[in-house]
C-alpha cells in the first residue's frame, strides 16, 4: 500500500528492462522504482548486473527492451546534448575510481566544476576542499591517482561524484576496500548528503549490514530479475528463501555463487 | 570450403565495419574542431607532448640522413664530374620524399604509438566512460586536442627534418670532401622551385600528419580495454601507419610529378 502512495515522486522509473551481452541475457523484465530524495540500495551477487544496471541508467547502454526514464525523460530517445544535459546533474562513482591518472586529486574534483561553471578559481577552491573534507583526504589533495590506495581513490571518486551537487548520485560499491573507521564515516556521508540536500542516492554494494542501516529500500537482484524488495526491516522478515539467503550470507539457498556453468564434475 | 568462406566473410565484414566507425569517429573529431581552436590552452598541451617531444628524434635522424646523402650522392655525382649538383639532389630528395615520408614514419612510431596507448588505457581505466558521465565528451575534451596538435606538428617536423639534412648533407659535402660552397648553395637555390618541391612536400605532410594522427587516435580508442587489446592496438597503429604512409606517398607522387 505505501508503495502505491510514493509511486509518482519516482526519480528514476523502469519498466520491463531486459538487456544482453552477447549470448548474456543480464536482464529479463525486470522492473524497478528509484524514489526522489530516498537511499535505494541495489543489493546482488557479484556478476549479476549491477553495475549494468547503473550504467543503463546513466545512458551508457542501451536497454534492448523497456524503458527507463529519468527525472522524466526517456534516457534512450535522448539526443546526445539532451543526455549530457542531464548527466550534468548526475554524478556516478564508478566502481574502479574512474580518476584521471594525468591530473592530482585536487584538480580531479575541480574538473567537473571547471568544465561546466565560469566560477572563479577562488570559489572552486573553497569548494573542493569542502568535498575532499568531507571525504577526509584535503591533506591529500596535491597527490597524484597513482600515489593513492585503493580505498583512498574510491574516497576522491565520491568527492568527484558530488562536486557539482547533482540530484542523484549512484554509488557503485562505495564501501569497498574502506576500514571500518571510514566505512563508517562514508555511510554516515552519504546519509547527511541525501537528507541535508534533498539528493536521491542509489547504492550498489554488498555490505548489507551497512547498506540496510542507511537505505530506505532494497531491491535485490539475481539471474536478471529482481527477486526481493522492499525496506530492510521487510526484508529482514521476509518469508522468501532467497532474500533470506542474501540477507544472512548463506552459501547454501537458491541463489548460485557459481556463475552459470556445467555440472562441476563433468567439467573436471 | 564453407568454414573458409564464412571466415573470409567474417574478416571483410569486421574491416568493413572498423573502417566506418573510423569514418564517423573522424567526423565527431571534425565536428569539434571549431570549438577546441576557441580554446588554444587545450591545444597547447598536445602540441608539446605530440609535437616538440618529437623534434629531437627528427633533428638526429635527419642530420644522419643528410649526411648519408651528401656521402653517396657525392660518390655518384663525381663519377660524372657533377659535384656541384650536390645541393640540388640533397634538397630534392629532402624536400620532395625523404622529409615527409621518413618524418611521418618516425612522427608514427614516437609520437602515434603513445597516443594510442594513452587513449587505450584511458578507456581500459574507465576514465573516458567517467569523462562521459560527467557530461565532457571525451572526443572533444581528448581526442580533437590531439588531432590538431597532429596534423600542425607534423608539417613543422617535416620542414625541421628537410632542413637539418640540408645542414648535414652540407657538412659532408661541403666540409668534408671539398665542394664548392658557392656552387652547393646557389645551384639549389636555382633549381629548387618553390610550389613543384616545397609546397608538394608541404601537402605531403600535412596529409601524412592527418591520417597518421587519425589511426592512431581512432586504434586507442577503439582498442579492446586491456593491457594486451591496447599493446596490441599499438603495434597496428605502427603497422598501418607505415603502410599508409607509403602507399599515400606513392600516390601523391604520382599525382603531383607523374604528368598523369
Ligand atoms: N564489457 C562487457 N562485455 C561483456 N560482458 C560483460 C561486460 N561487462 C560485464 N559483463 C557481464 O555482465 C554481467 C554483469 O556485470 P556487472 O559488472 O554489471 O556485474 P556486477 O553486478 O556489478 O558485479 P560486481 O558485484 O562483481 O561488481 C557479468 O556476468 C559480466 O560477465
Ligand atoms: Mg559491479
Amino acid at each position: 500500500m505505501e508503495e502505491n502512495n510514493t509511486q509518482n515522486s519516482s526519480l528514476v522509473t523502469i519498466r520491463n528492462l531486459s538487456f544482453a551481452r552477447e549470448q548474456r541475457v543480464i536482464f529479463d523484465n525486470a522492473s524497478l522504482d528509484i524514489q526522489h530524495g530516498k537511499i535505494t540500495a541495489i543489493m546482488g551477487p557479484s556478476g549479476s548486473g549491477k553495475t549494468t544496471l547503473l550504467k543503463l541508467i546513466g545512458g551508457q547502454l542501451s536497454p534492448s527492451q523497456g524503458s527507463i526514464v529519468v527525472d522524466g525523460q526517456h534516457i534512450n530517445q535522448l539526443n546526445r546534448s539532451e543526455l549530457y544535459a542531464l548527466r550534468k546533474k548526475m554524478g556516478m562513482l564508478f566502481q574502479s575510481g574512474a580518476l584521471l591518472t594525468d591530473i592530482n586529486v585536487f584538480d580531479n574534483v575541480a574538473y567537473p566544476i571547471r568544465e561546466h561553471t565560469a566560477l572563479p578559481e577562488s570559489i572552486i577552491r573553497t569548494l573542493v576542499l569542502m568535498k575532499l573534507q568531507a571525504v577526509g583526504l584535503r591533506g591529500a589533495r596535491l597527490l597524484y591517482p597513482n600515489e593513492l590506495s585503493g580505498g583512498m581513490a574510491r574516497r576522491v571518486a565520491l568527492a568527484r561524484a558530488i562536486a557539482l551537487d547533482p540530484m542523484m548520485v549512484m554509488y557503485d560499491e562505495p564501501f569497498t576496500g574502506q576500514d571500518p573507521i571510514s566505512m563508517g564515516v562514508l555511510v554516515k556521508l552519504i546519509k547527511t548528503l541525501n537528507d541535508s540536500v534533498g539528493l536521491t542516492s542509489i547504492i550498489v554494494s554488498h555490505d548489507v549490514e551497512e547498506t540496510a542501516a542507511i537505505a530506505d529500500y532494497i531491491y535485490i537482484m539475481s539471474s536478471g530479475k529482481i527477486i526481493g524488495q522492499g525496506t530492510p526491516q521487510e526484508l529482514q522478515q521476509s518469508k522468501s528463501e532467497w532474500v533470506q539467503q542474501f540477507m544472512n550470507g548463506k552459501p547454501d539457498g537458491p541463489v548460485k555463487f557459481h556463475y552459470s556453468s556445467d555440472n562441476y564434475f563433468d567439467d573436471l | 570450403m564453407i568454414t573458409f568462406l564464412s571466415t573470409i566473410g567474417h574478416s571483410v565484414i569486421a574491416t568493413l565495419t572498423k573502417t566506418g566507425r573510423g569514418a564517423l569517429f573522424l567526423k565527431q573529431t571534425l565536428s569539434y574542431t571549431f570549438s577546441v581552436l576557441c580554446q588554444p590552452r587545450l591545444i597547447s598541451k598536445q602540441l608539446f607532448s605530440v609535437g616538440v617531444l618529437t623534434i629531437l628524434i627528427i633533428t638526429i635522424s635527419g642530420l644522419f640522413v643528410g649526411m648519408v646523402l651528401g656521402l653517396q650522392g657525392y660518390y655518384i655525382l663525381s663519377d660524372f664530374g657533377a659535384e656541384e649538383t650536390l645541393g640540388v639532389m640533397i634538397a630534392a630528395s629532402l624536400v620532395r620524399e625523404l622529409g615527409p615520408v621518413v618524418s611521418a614514419l618516425l612522427f608514427a612510431g614516437r609520437a602515434g604509438s603513445s597516443l594510442t596507448a594513452e587513449i587505450g588505457l584511458m578507456k581500459a581505466t574507465e576514465q573516458l566512460s567517467g569523462m562521459e558521465m560527467m557530461a565532457v565528451d571525451p572526443i572533444q575534451r581528448i581526442v580533437c586536442p590531439r588531432f590538431l596538435a597532429g596534423c600542425l606538428s607534423m608539417p613543422l617536423l617535416a620542414a625541421i627534418f628537410s632542413m637539418v639534412g640540408i645542414l648535414g648533407g652540407q657538412l659532408v659535402g661541403v666540409s668534408l670532401l671539398g665542394v664548392d660552397e658557392g656552387a652547393f648553395w646557389s645551384q639549389m637555390q636555382s633549381s629548387i622551385d618553390f610550389y613543384d618541391d616545397i609546397l608538394n612536400g608541404v601537402i605531403k605532410s600535412v596529409v601524412f600528419g592527418f591520417v597518421v594522427t587519425w589511426i592512431s587516435l581512432f586504434e586507442g580508442y577503439d582498442a579492446i580495454p586491456t593491457s594486451e587489446g591496447v599493446s596490441r592496438a599499438t603495434t597496428r597503429t605502427v603497422v598501418y601507419s607505415s603502410f599508409a604512409i607509403l602507399g599515400m606517398d606513392f600516390i601523391l607522387t604520382a599525382l603531383m610529378f607523374g604528368d598523369i
